[in-house]
């Protein structure tokens, strides 16, 4: 980051505390960025002459008499075609060892679309995952999460989800991310033969936490650029919004501010759903769908942080080990997708709607039947059935390594009905039963 | 407040956020509108406290870029609406910008655009004479705004009685056409066009009184009509853990309720959400008058991600207008979704300024804020004998979904309808997830209404509710003995009681939002589903064992679904009634 000619260098900080300094400075504007000792910094407090700047890379080792030179312009990205294949930093700096890229300077976290210029989202995006197709259909502009535990294999699902989806842009804000992770997704991208579709924005564990707090406006004014300028299909993938959030409390900690619940600062909800609603459908083609993972802990959905996304994600997906089948399946009770009714049954088979229902009902029998077993009641033959059907649902269908087409998943609940019901049992309407119920002597 | 004459100035001094410290040259008032020009950008703020020479306030745009030493050019009056004709049918932001005059595909900073048209010109008709002696709030003519007589009344500002001297004649006139001359108590002479303004934060008091609230709102939904039903200018909230249909609960309701206007402010929630309402509400039909339901809508949308101090004022803004429309005889529908974040943002800004937290670091007035907001609501009568109402239902998010927190609790003292949304219910697809039971309605305790229901109903409406009521209390106690002792645990007879419950949950407590004729039930039908479900509930029927219970309830509420999906009164309705009739012919003791 080179300083121009007619930039004022301050050399006189009055006041340091761990995330901040303070120095006597004039004409400066609020959020401006700044380079403090060689670090990136930006405006978070004006007094009169005092102002205070928020050091991205923490103040450790920042002497009273650092360099102090203001940029004179928020925090920017350069966007630009050359943005693809690329892997840059939280600041937008390259990690690939290639060189710095030309584009056009914006601004990170500018403002919002006007509601009145969004269209309802409407295109179904496929990707292979029954879980996810069958009964979570996802939607281009929609924002959803991964609920998972952090042992889960959120990041290989994700990855795999991108690579499926028809998008023509991938753009990967990773943050806090382990080098490892770093690595598989460099990797999968890269052996997909998709490098040229795709975008990274990186903070590791290595780097700063504080930092991460860029990266979603970085990959999201990329996103803007491409779904907008170039009208194209985005997808922007965020993982894992709660080290995200983290580093959120983490500042606002440092700037004593009053914390509210699970010490997250008050405005997490703010915060949050201006990352979110960046997903957006626009009327000439373009758009940007955030899949993103919030990590949970031990399974707790009313820490703020995964209580906050939920009210203003559009669902949720969650990810389960389905220890029966040994395997880890998308869990559809908990999970929702809020814009799946602006799909399923129209962009897919009419009878989508009604086979997923009916699945899942009977599902719900066999958790049921499950319980009566562990409490050590009977079962009935209806129970019994229930429970076989289960497992052959949650490996035929929910598991996460299935990669069908959604006819095919349709068509494998069928006859999952057929083997284990009657069509009473089953109770879809009468049309689709005609259409689709399986003949006796296909059944095995 | 009365006007100032040299307006004041000031400079920017700090600035933390959205919140800016001023240094002022002369008076400002609590709660006035600024301007700070950022460059030429003209950035609108609020004040909301003053210390010595130091105004505080709060901007209702990004502050990105502002320096010290900007220029603040004070309004001298507090954040208004602008009322006339034109407002229905309208996308305002929390401001009442019109967010379909705005250009390009963002929001730009300092950007406003007229609420009103000035060009249209409306069919005017007087009602007033001169010589009439009118007060603020009185009817001088009317025009017609989408078919709704909209009323040109005399500003609510106006204080004391005015003389009407001429009201302008018949005709299309435009909203800054005079329309009439009234003459003030000291015999000054006051031109009025069809324009008014009004600061949101006060309360439009042009009625004569606010009597209880004695009629029924019809909404369509049966969980509130039957069982917890709200009054023609009551109030009522809905508070849910997210995902448990909050919002397409209030869909519903802005959907089917027997209201002339809807106004609905989408307060800090998904923009998807309300691009739902500008794409469906242009094509669908109101019921009640086969007119598109858009125009008797009005959308404020102040979404999650627009200006966090805007919210609040959106919420404002919005009751402003329903007490605007409530003045010309009109029955309001106000939507809010969801209050949570208004008292959210008053949180980010009290902790700001760094005044004394209250519980969950809320400020500590949270209470007394959310109390006053609900007691505008109401059925008034207007000085001219005539009646207008404001209905108003809010949401409510509760952090982890956990009701004893402070948005909850201050809004359970303020309102008087509590629409518990269960996450269990929600869980088992039980729609609408309202827990009829945790729920309650204070309205139908009170007398007036119950008399209402009497003569308009079923003379014995009230001791019915309770009935229902009382058979799901007890079908859900015997539910929870069969999951301890078992099913053949329990005598025969706690299968019949718990099946006769589910009757009531499956035929009246849930409906299907999504379906065309579920959705919304007339007082009629949901008189005649519940004598049919008290009626099965008094039948005997006779059962050997359990599994046989179950199994003939399935088969009754199906049936019985099925007519709730079957349009009324129709053959298909009365096939499947007749239907029903056999079943229960079959297992009845004779
Ligand atoms: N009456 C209903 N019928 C069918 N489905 C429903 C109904 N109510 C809610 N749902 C389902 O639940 C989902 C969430 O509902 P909704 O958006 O109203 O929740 P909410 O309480 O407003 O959540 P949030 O607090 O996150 O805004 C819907 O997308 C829909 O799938
Ligand atoms: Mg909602």
């Amino acid at each position: 980051m080179e300083t121009k000619a007619f930039q004022k260098i301050y050399t006189k900080i009055t006041q340091i505390t761990k995330a901040t300094c303070s120095l006597k400075a004039t004409g400066i504007g609020y959020e401006e960025m700044a380079i403090v000792h060689g670090r990136l910094a930006q405006v978070v407090k004006i007094m009169g002459e005092d102002v205070t700047l928020q050091i991205f890379s923490g103040t450790e080792g920042i002497p009273t008499n650092a360099e102090v030179v203001f940029l004179g312009r928020p925090p920017v990205v350069k966007v630009g075609d050359e943005l693809s294949g690329r892997f840059f930093d939280a600041y937008g700096d390259p990690i690939d060892g290639r060189p710095a890229i030309e584009g056009e300077e914006r601004q990170i976290g500018g403002p919002s679309v006007n509601p009145v210029r969004r269209k309802q989202p409407s295109e179904f995006i496929p990707t292979g995952i029954a879980g996810i197709d069958l009964n979570n259909a996802l939607v281009t502009g929609q924002k959803i999460p991964f609920f998972a535990d952090p042992d889960q294999p959120y990041n290989e699902v994700m990855a795999n989800v991108a690579l499926r989806a028809d998008a023509d842009k991938i753009i990967l804000g990773g943050m806090g991310l382990t080098n490892d992770d770093y690595l598989y997704y460099k990797n999968v991208f890269e052996n997909a033969g998709a490098l040229d579709r795709i975008i990274s924005f990186v903070n590791t564990t290595e780097n700063p936490p504080v930092e991460r707090i860029l990266v979603p406006d970085m990959a999201l004014t990329a996103a803007e650029y491409f779904a907008v300028d170039k009208k194209q299909k985005v997808l922007v993938l965020l993982t894992d919004m709660t080290l995200y959030a983290d580093a959120l409390s983490i500042v606002s900690n440092r700037m004593d501010q009053i914390p509210s619940k699970d010490s997250m600062p008050g405005s997490l909800y703010s915060d949050l759903a201006k990352i979110y609603e960046k997903a957006v459908q626009f009327p000439d083609g373009g758009s940007i769908t955030i899949i993103a993972v919030t990590t949970l802990s031990g399974g707790d959905i009313t820490h703020a942080i995964p209580d906050n996304t939920g009210y203003i994600t559009e669902g949720q997906l969650f990810l389960r080990k389905d220890t029966d089948i040994g395997k880890v399946v998308v869990d559809p009770f908990r999970s929702l997708s809020r814009l799946k009714q602006l799909v399923i049954g129209t962009k897919t088979r009419a009878d989508h709607p009604q086979v997923m229902n009916a699945a899942i009902r009977l599902y719900a029998d066999a958790a049921n039947a499950k319980t009566k077993q562990e409490n050590g009641f009977d079962l009935t033959d209806y129970d019994e059935r229930t429970l076989n059907f289960a497992k052959d649902y949650s490996t035929k269908l929910l598991a996460i390594d299935v990669n069908v087409e959604v006819d095919q998943m349709l068509e494998t609940s069928w006859d999952l009905f057929g083997e284990h019901f009657s069509k009473v049992e089953v109770g879809i309407k009468q049309e689709f039963v005609d259409k689709h119920w399986p003949n006796e002597n296909e059944v095995k | 407040m009365e006007k100032i004459n040299k307006m004041t100035k000031g400079t920017v001094a700090g600035i933390i956020a959205n919140l800016v410290f001023v240094e002022v040259d002369g008076p400002v008032h609590q709660n006035e509108i600024c301007y700070i020009d950022l460059e030429g950008t003209k950035l609108m703020a609020e004040v909301i406290k003053i210390n010595g020479s130091q105004a505080y306030v709060q901007v209702f745009e990004s502050t990105r870029g502002l320096k010290v030493n900007h220029t603040v050019e004070f309004t001298g009056h507090m954040l208004e609406v602008t009322l006339g004709p034109g407002i229905l049918s309208k996308n305002y932001d929390g401001l009442q910008n019109d967010l379909d005059k705005m250009d390009g595909v963002f929001l730009k900073r300092g950007e406003h655009t007229n609420p009103l048209e000035d060009d249209k010109k409306w069919e005017f008709k007087p009602l007033a004479k001169a010589g009439d002696i009118l007060e603020a709030g009185g009817w001088l003519g009317e025009v017609k705004e989408n078919w709704m007589p909209h009323k040109i009344m005399v500003p609510f500002k106006f204080e004391g009685k005015y003389t009407v001297k001429s009201v302008t004649e018949a005709g299309e006139y435009t909203i800054h056409d005079t329309m009439a001359v009234v003459t003030d108590e000291k015999g000054k002479d006051i031109t009025l066009n069809m324009i008014q303004k009004w600061p949101v934060k006060l309360a439009i008091k042009a009625y004569k009184e606010k009597p209880r609230p004695f009629k029924l709102l019809e909404t369509g939904v049966r969980v509130i009509d039957t069982l917890n039903p709200i009054a023609e200018g009551g109030t009522g909230f809905i508070p849910g853990p997210f995902g448990t249909g909050k919002t397409v609960l209030q869909h519903a309701l802005s959907k089917q309720a027997d209201a002339d206007m809807i106004i609905v402010a989408a307060c800090g929630e998904r923009a998807n959400e309300v691009v739902e309402i500008f794409t469906e509400f242009p094509e669908l039909d109101d019921p009640r008058t086969g007119r598109k339901l858009m125009e008797r809508t009005t959308i404020i949308a102040n979404t999650s991600n627009m200006p966090v101090a805007a919210r609040e004022a959106s919420v404002y803004t919005a009751m402003t207008l329903a007490e605007y429309y409530r003045a010309m005889g009109l029955k309001i529908l106000l939507l809010a979704d969801s209050t949570s974040r208004w008292a959210q943002a008053l949180r980010e800004m009290s902790n700001r300024m760094e005044e004394l937290p209250g519980q969950d670091a809320f400020p500590m007035d949270l209470p007394a804020i959310i109390s006053n907001f609900y007691s505008r609501a109401g059925f008034t009568y207007l000085n001219n004998g005539e009646s207008g109402s404001i209905t108003f239902i809010g949401t409510v998010s509760p952090a982890g979904g956990n009701l004893k927190e402070p948005v909850t609790e201050s809004t359970k003292k303020a309102a008087r309808c509590f629409y518990a949304l269960s996450q269990q219910r929600a869980d088992s697809k039980r729609y609408p997830a309202i827990d009829a039971l945790e729920s309650y309605s204070k309205y139908a305790e009170y007398p007036e209404l119950q008399d209402y229901f009497r003569k308009n109903i079923d003379p014995d409406w009230p001791e019915k509710i309770a009935l229902a009521r009382d058979i799901l209390i007890r079908s859900r106690e015997v539910s929870e003995q069969i999951n301890i002792l078992g099913d053949d645990g329990v005598p025969v007879e706690y299968h019949n009681r718990f099946w006769k419950g589910e009757v009531i949950d499956f035929i009246i407590c849930q409906q299907d939002a999504f379906d065309k004729v579920d959705c919304s039930a007339s007082l009629d039908r949901q008189k005649y589903m519940l004598n049919r479900v008290l009626d099965i509930y008094h039948t005997e029927f006779s059962f050997e064992s359990f599994d046989e219970v179950g199994t003939y309830f399935k088969r009754v509420i199906n049936t019985m679904r099925q007519m709730n999906y079957a349009v009324y009164e129709t053959d298909e309705y009365h096939e499947r009634e007749k239907e029903l009739n056999l079943i229960i012919e079959e297992r009845k003791v004779a």
